[in-house]
């Protein structure tokens, strides 16, 4: 009975959180078990819950457009306190340009708007034994 | 073994990964909890219990807060519900006590009851011993209902708090017989709202009518967790409890009571899975029940057959 | 016609279409009736009572006697981005070009009370919109531009007195006294709660400063719009069109009973409530939401509330286009969706919109893309012929039931939400929030099922290459904003600020005083937000989520 763990959340200061919500619950109905920590965190927080709950994916929703600071610093965060085989995932409104750098910076997919939330599951399924 | 070195040494990767390895089942989990046991029994468990919506996690979240303010570490171990229908869920404690995560005398492990809450009462007290060698000085087991699954949990605790509000119809009365032996303590949460003096005299009357309580007479707290508002008087009343319970010998006849349940249940659990693997799933079993149903052989004579040959 | 031969005849149309829906079957998921007839409307229908004419109650059809025909809507476009020198150029342009009114977007720490150097702040300084950390910030923002001439909206709400006062100490600067200032702060904090997530205070200190802003301006800023009640937000979190209008319209009635509560008469500030709409992609339906809002407004507030005066009674309406409908696939039909809502709010009768970029699904807009949403205004305007009759849909047998429908499920939820005890409390319980997660998650699995098609995501999809040109707000504006800060705290008079900052803090602990002169007073003084909102936060505490999923 070893179910996958998911934790989801919104780093930074975007309230947006219609997207993580839905996520959230679409993989709950897909048999996870889903952390959702709300709005409003810093990558320590995120970080430090991940280890906690000793989750197998960390889902990043960031609409504000500081992607490119928060969604690496979490990753870096996740490896200093030894979790190293965490699947970091990552949405929201993030250009395309960007996303070669967020995936050598170690989060491993990332999902623009219009994704359906069965790509996200297929993608944990597909990466998390 | 490594990972119980480094849990003895404070690492928090170690705890994480051994409650894991308790909540899976992985292969080392008896080894882990055998070699972490005799580091155990230091920690004072405190269960919360209540009706879904009765604010227990903001109510815990505050405790733990008012627990740091008075120089004690704090292990939360929170249960959710699993989803019927999808197998999976979602663990909401975790939400209200993000601002926890920044204090490294806090360690807020989720769970899920996986359709399964008597096995989960053992991984839950598994993962409360894990907290305790770890060193927390505190522990709050917190569930998800009031029913007899839940009840089994919260007794694994020294002092156990039902949370209730204001305002639930006859809901309460619902939950009355299920809570009514097993709180140590009551709190009114959400009391600014109507109906908590109605609340409160129902409660007292209820405490009245039973004779359990004997030295020890459960206290009414009345809080508004989401504003702190009653947290320190909750936590005195803790104490008071505790100390209760020590002077008058109780703590420790509870926690012998406890081991033999503990004991008890984990004995059960073993003879079931081993019945359950060595008879039930079995070819041979099947063929008795064909017979059975034909009536060919009656089910009286099976189980002694059975009984016989697995407990000789 | 008699209503008799009307229903005879529906009676046999029905007949004879429904005989042959097997050979010529209907779509699926068709959502409304098949046809609208006056049926639909009842016998009794009473013109008076439920329409009436443009600019009397219970304004229906508008809540000017000539709409558009005298002056368009306010084509005011929300702006904002980086640094205020970078804003204050795109803000110049829009008016250079035909933009009648600014609305300024500033960055999530303005928008929270943090200066840009706060370590919360991180990566996000510029981001959605324009930093502002002081004062002097602000002078740079409105540099050249005369707020005695200009309206401007802030989408502004936690901070919206200290944003607020920095807008009047600039107009001081440039000679504008505060009786001259027109414009809006959004300052409607019960929607941060349940939808847009940028709330600082507790709601009681929320609602008390919120009150003093009516206050203060109906004394000092006579002519400023005090709040903005947001359903927009509420929409774009994945709330239906009937939810949008009454969770908002709820909220309304929460802040007129606390500026009652404290002790102000209703019609003193009644008439500088705005409303704040979201224009969404069904076209009719969204028609029929306006018309329906303003019939719900009215109502509330000359029933329940007492109101005498006209203005007091009209639901005026800025509207934005919804940002959540843009799709990052075929960024370029989001122009033609962009169209067709715009046409939404003005046959809805709005005072004021804005219109957002194709390429917002991607990132802030780039001054090209701009220009198209605002050009996408000035056609329905001047070209479409929308503009030109008063309430253009008013007597459609649709937009009628339409609009009696979407009351009705609004008035159900305002009584629903009285029983919780007012908006305030069904936030605090969830309530709100859960009904719109509910209709987002539900809006969700309908598109994943294709019972909802959205062009270019789920059908008609095609290979693109990714769009170029997307406007990039580098990572040197927190290190600028810093150094501007550092400059700041050396020349300013901190004595001056300390003071000022003491004298607030005093003044939050004493709930009779009102904090919009003190505020003021520590902007003047250049103290910066973060100090401002510091001390606030010291003396009220933080707001702890209501979180359900």
């Amino acid at each position: 009975m070893a179910n996958i763990k998911v934790l989801v959340a919104k780093p930074g200061l975007d309230g947006h959180d219609r997207g993580a919500k839905v996520v959230a619950r679409a993989l709950r109905d897909a048999g996870f078990e889903v952390i959702y920590t709300g709005i409003r965190l810093t990558p320590e927080q995120i970080a430090e819950a991940a280890l906690q709950d000793d989750v197998q994916v960390v889902a990043l929703s960031l609409l504000s457009g500081a992607h490119n600071t928060l969604f690496p610093k979490v990753v870096e965060l996740l490896k200093e306190k030894g979790l190293n085989d965490v699947l970091v995932i990552g949405g929201g409104v993030i250009p395309d340009a960007d996303i070669p750098g967020l995936k050598a910076a170690g989060i491993a997919e990332v999902f623009t708007p219009g994704t359906p939330t069965s790509k996200i599951v297929e993608c944990i399924n597909a990466n998390v034994k | 073994m490594e990972i119980v070195d480094k849990l003895l040494n404070h690492s928090r990767l170690a705890l994480s990964k051994a409650i894991t390895a308790v909540e899976n089942e992985y292969d080392d989990a008896v080894k882990i909890m055998t070699e972490i046991y005799p580091h155990t029994g230091n920690a004072y468990v405190i269960g919360i219990t209540g009706p879904p919506g009765a604010g227990k996690s903001t109510l815990t979240d505050k405790l733990a807060k008012e627990y740091r303010k008075r120089g004690k570490t704090v292990g939360i171990v929170a249960i959710d519900p699993t989803s019927p229908y999808s197998g999976g869920a979602i663990l909401g404690d975790r939400i209200r006590m993000m601002d926890l995560m920044a204090d490294e005398g806090i360690f807020v492990r989720s769970m899920a009851t996986r359709g399964s809450l008597g096995g989960l009462s053992q991984k839950a007290g598994d993962a409360v011993k894990l907290m305790d060698a770890y060193g927390m000085d505190v522990i709050i087991i917190e569930t998800v209902g009031v029913g007899q699954s839940e009840v089994d949990i919260v007794k694994t605790a020294d002092t156990t708090m039902v949370v209730v509000i204001p305002g639930m119809g006859d809901d309460i009365q619902a939950i009355k017989a299920g809570i009514l032996e097993i709180g140590d303590l009551f709190t009114i949460n959400k009391a600014d709202r109507e109906g908590t003096d109605k609340l409160n005299i129902e409660i007292e009357m209820m405490l009245e009518l039973n004779p359990e309580h004997v030295g020890w007479r459960p206290p009414i707290n009345r809080t508004i967790a989401s504003k702190g508002e009653g947290i320190e008087a909750v936590v005195d009343s803790i104490e008071a409890h505790k100390a209760y319970l020590i002077d008058s010998g109780k703590l420790n006849d509870i926690r012998k009571k406890r081991i033999k349940n503990e004991v008890e249940a984990m004995l059960n659990d073993r003879v079931n899975r081993y019945i359950d693997k060595e008879v039930i799933q079995t070819q041979e079993f099947d063929d008795l029940v064909v017979k059975m149903q034909s009536r060919e052989i009656e089910p009286y004579s099976v189980v002694d057959d059975i009984v016989g040959k697995v407990l000789k | 016609m008699a209503f008799e031969e009307i229903k005879a005849g529906l009676a046999k149309y029905t007949a004879d279409v429904e005989a042959k829906l097997v050979k010529n079957p209907e779509r699926a998921n068709l959502v409304p009736n098949r046809l609208y007839t006056p049926i639909d409307l009842g016998e009794n229908f009473d013109y008076m009572t439920k329409l009436g004419f443009p600019g009397e109650y219970p304004y229906t059809r508008g809540v000017q006697p000539t709409m558009y025909r005298g002056r368009f809507w306010t084509m005011r476009m929300y702006a904002g981005f980086s640094t205020a020198e970078e804003s204050n150029k795109r803000y110049r342009y829009l008016l250079a070009n035909g933009g009648s009114g600014l609305s300024c977007a500033f960055d999530l720490p303005t928008q929270i009370g943090y200066d840009s150097t706060d370590p919360m702040a991180e990566g996000e300084v510029g981001k959605v919109g324009v930093a502002i950390d002081s004062l002097a910030d602000m002078e740079i923002l409105f540099d050249q531009i005369s707020l005695d001439k200009v309206s401007t909206s802030m989408t502004i709400n936690a901070p919206a007195s200290v944003l607020l006062a920095m807008y009047i100490a600039v107009a001081e600067k440039q000679g504008v006294s505060a009786d001259k200032l027109r414009g809006t702060i959004q300052n409607d904090i019960l929607k941060e709660y349940a939808a847009r997530g940028t709330y600082i205070f507790p709601p009681k200190p929320s609602m008390r400063l919120i009150t003093n802003i009516f206050e203060y301006c109906s004394k000092n800023v006579p002519l400023w719009n005090t709040i903005s009640i947001s359903g927009y937000h509420i929409r774009e979190a994945g709330s239906t069109a009937s939810q949008e209008i009454a969770f908002t319209i709820a909220d309304g009635i929460a802040y007129v009973e606390a500026a009652i509560k404290a002790g102000l008469d209703v019609d003193a500030f009644a008439g500088r409530l705005s409303f704040f709409w979201n224009a969404h992609n069904n076209v009719l339906e969204e028609v029929a939401k306006f018309r329906a809002s303003r019939r719900v407004w009215s109502k509330v507030m000359k029933e329940r509330f007492g109101a005498k005066k006209a203005k007091s009674m009209m639901l005026r309406v800025h509207t934005q286009t919804a940002g959540s409908m843009l799709t990052a696939q075929q960024p370029n039909n989001n122009i033609v969706r962009v169209a067709l809502q715009t046409a939404a709010a003005v046959m809805g009768g709005t005072q004021s919109l804005h219109t957002n970029s194709k390429d917002e699904a991607l990132a802030l807009p780039t001054t090209e893309s701009v220009t198209i949403a605002l050009r996408t205004q000035q056609i329905v305007a001047y070209e479409s012929g929308l503009a030109d009759t008063v309430d253009p849909l008013g007597g459609s047998y649709y937009v009628e039931a339409l609009t009696d429908k979407i009351e009705k499920e609004a008035w159900e939820y305002i009584e629903k939400i009285d029983e919780i005890g007012g908006a305030p409390e069904a936030i605090a319980k969830g309530y709100i929030q859960k009904e719109i997660q509910d209709s987002a998650y539900k809006w969700q699995m309908e598109i994943e099922k294709g019972d909802r098609i959205i062009v270019g995501v789920n059908k008609f999809t095609q290979e693109e290459e990714p769009p170029k040109n997307l406007l990039r707000v580098d990572g040197s504006v927190g290190k600028l904003q810093a150094e501007k800060i550092a400059a700041l705290k050396a020349r300013r008079d901190n004595a001056a600020v300390e003071a000022a900052l003491k004298a607030l803090e005093a003044g939050c602990a004493d709930e009779s005083v009102n904090l919009m002169p003190l505020i003021l007073d520590a902007v003047r003084a250049y103290a910066t937000e973060g100090e401002i909102c510091g001390v606030m936060r010291k003396v009220f505490g933080e707001y702890q989520p209501h979180t359900t999923l």
